[in-house]
């Protein structure tokens, strides 16, 4: 399914429970329906959210463009050598900010997993994907899905930049090694 | 610092409870609590909300709550520490009164999860963690991120399939004799096998399901205590503590760091040494959001070695006889888990346990007078150990 139908598909569930209550409304004057297994009456909320955050990147922006170089960043406090990633500006043991950048390395052992299969709505156009935790040579965990057939607890992957389809984003993943 | 007893309880019914709405969920809780210690909501000092919402359309929970249950204007907050909500607004309780700035304070936990649908709530539970760099990317699970635990836990100690099933066959045991549990019908072997996978290793019947529910205790000095009941049960000791945000910046996934370092708080306050604590527990009431976590907490408490908690499953050392009764209420398995009650809800069972009141068929022996509640919020984000006993305190 593509990005666009399953938003078209949520989009026409929640327009079918609209119509539902405004044909409710139009008959009964009031949006109450009674719930299929408990026969409750519940007032079906006339006001909507549509929740969309915008979040500040600002301070790990370089993590996002040495994506486009298709570069895995981590951060280095300078001071006590403590390696960030997901990567953060400030080292709160050593209470400085501007931390150094340092490449993550590529080489990783999976040490744990698990597939998915009942997804949020919002992951909803991916197939079951695999979610893994990697311990990666400079002894930093990476958490990524492991675009894989196969896994296992001990495997070795890679870590690399990827798009992720069908939005189209740059993020990372694990593959076999 | 002063005594603290619970001298009052109250426990909804749990499961689809859409015969009611938040408030009044609550007010059946707090009105049984207020029953049981004979006192009238003016008599409340303080109150703590414990309540995680976003499923549900109040924002300002506590204060609805405080205003249907004739509380308000005493002074109160909503309280959020994820599925460990209910033992934070015990906590907050707790140190109103043992601080001596209130002699009677209340915490009631609240949830009604069935406002929203539950495809909704699958996707507000897996935001709880670190949402930018594990949810929004990777769309993890709340069964996700127990499941991560369950295959480093299976791969290091060689559990089986079928150890996590006697969890979910036990606490569906005791659920099927607990009347406010939400499944209350035992399950077997083969259906356990058989249900559906939701996040490998973890089927459909390790996971607690989702609940409405309430559960509200009233807690009072020693002074107070003594002149309103002659059976108190009193908070002996309570260990907080947290875990990283992100599952990544972790080193192990086969057990819960926060929980074991809540125990060892909680323990060292109580003079209880952690390699025999299951011996001065009459019961304990450990978060089972999913089995995996039940055995987790066998081996964070302290009631088996490392690597060892599944055996304690295997060998059904956890039922009532065995070495130490654990979840006889049905646990969050079988009773339900509304997130926000669930910690007042185990506040609950102990103390009616340790008073001779649980159901029948659920009933342990009370030979020390002692127990134990392990809440945990998220995966490992909170954890609250809390000890209960029928004796006083010596401090």
């Amino acid at each position: 399914m593509t990005l666009k139908d399953s938003r078209n598909k949520l989009q026409e569930s929640i327009n079918q429970t609209i119509d539902y209550v405004d044909s409710l409304l139009k008959a009964e004057g009031l949006p109450i329906i009674k719930e299929q297994k408990t026969n409750n009456p519940l007032w079906v909320d006339v006001r909507e959210i549509d929740l969309r955050y915008q979040l500040p990147v600002k301070k790990v922006e370089r993590f996002f463009s040495a994506l486009k170089e298709g570069k895995i960043l981590a951060t280095k406090c300078p001071k006590c050598g403590a390696i960030y990633f997901p990567p953060q500006d400030d080292c709160p043991n050593c209470r400085i900010s501007g931390l150094e950048w340092v490449e993550m390395p590529t080489e990783g052992e999976l040490i744990t997993y698990t597939v998915i299969n009942v997804k949020p709505p919002s992951f909803s156009h991916y197939g079951d994907y695999i979610v893994g935790i990697a311990r990666m040579s400079n002894g930093v965990n990476v958490l990524a899905w492991v675009n894989a057939k196969e896994v296992k607890v001990g495997m070795k992957v890679k870590l690399r930049v990827t798009r992720r389809e069908p939005e189209g984003y740059l993020t990372y993943e694990f593959i076999p090694a | 610092m002063r005594n603290v007893a619970i001298i009052g309880t109250g426990h909804t019914k749990f499961g689809v409870r859409t015969d009611v709405n938040l408030q009044e969920l609550a007010w059946e809780a707090i009105k049984q609590a207020l029953e049981e210690a004979n006192l009238e909501p003016k008599d409340i000092q303080y109150f703590s909300v414990g309540n995680v919402g976003s499923w549900s359309a109040e924002e300002l929970p506590a204060i609805v709550v405080g205003e249907y249950a004739g509380l308000c204007p005493k002074g109160t907050m909503r309280v959020e520490a994820a599925c460990a909500s209910g033992s934070a607004a015990l906590r907050e309780a707790y140190l109103a009164v043992k601080s001596g700035e209130v002699d009677i304070a209340l915490a009631v936990g609240v949830e009604q999860m069935h406002q929203s649908p539950n495809p909704q709530v699958v996707e507000l539970i897996g935001r709880a963690g670190n949402y930018f760099w594990e949810f929004e990317n990777f769309g993890l699970t709340f069964p996700g991120y127990y499941a991560l635990h369950a295959t480093a836990y299976m791969a290091k100690y060689g559990a089986k399939q079928e150890d996590l099933g006697e969890i979910a066959i036990k606490n569906h045991y005791y659920g099927a004799r607990n009347p406010y549990a939400q499944f209350q019908k035992e399950i077997t072997m083969e259906e356990y096998l058989n249900s559906r996978m939701v996040a490998y290793p973890l089927k459909l019947l390790d996971s607690s399901p989702i609940t409405d529910g309430a559960a509200a205790v009233i807690l009072a000095s020693e002074d107070v205590a003594k002149k309103i009941t002659d059976s108190p049960v009193w908070i002996v000791s309570q260990g907080v503590a947290s875990g990283s945000a992100n599952l990544s910046r972790r080193t192990d996934y086969t057990h819960i760091e926060a929980a074991y370092l809540a125990a060892q708080q909680a323990y060292k306050k109580a003079n209880i040494e952690f390699e025999n604590a299951w011996k001065y527990f009459d019961v304990a009431e450990v978060h089972d959001c999913f089995t995996i976590a039940e055995i987790m907490a066998y081996e964070d408490l302290g009631f088996a070695k490392r690597g060892e908690g599944y055996l304690l499953a295997r060998e059904k050392q956890t039922y009532i006889g065995g070495r130490i009764p654990v979840n006889v209420d049905g646990g969050l398995k079988a009773k339900g888990h509304p997130i926000g009650a669930t910690g007042v809800s185990m506040a609950v069972s102990i103390t009616r346990q340790l008073l001779y009141r649980a159901h029948k068929g659920t009933q342990v022996d009370v030979k020390n007078g002692m127990g134990v509640a392990h809440n945990v919020g998220g995966t490992g984000h909170y954890a609250y150990v809390t000890i209960f006993s029928t004796r006083r305190p010596s401090t």
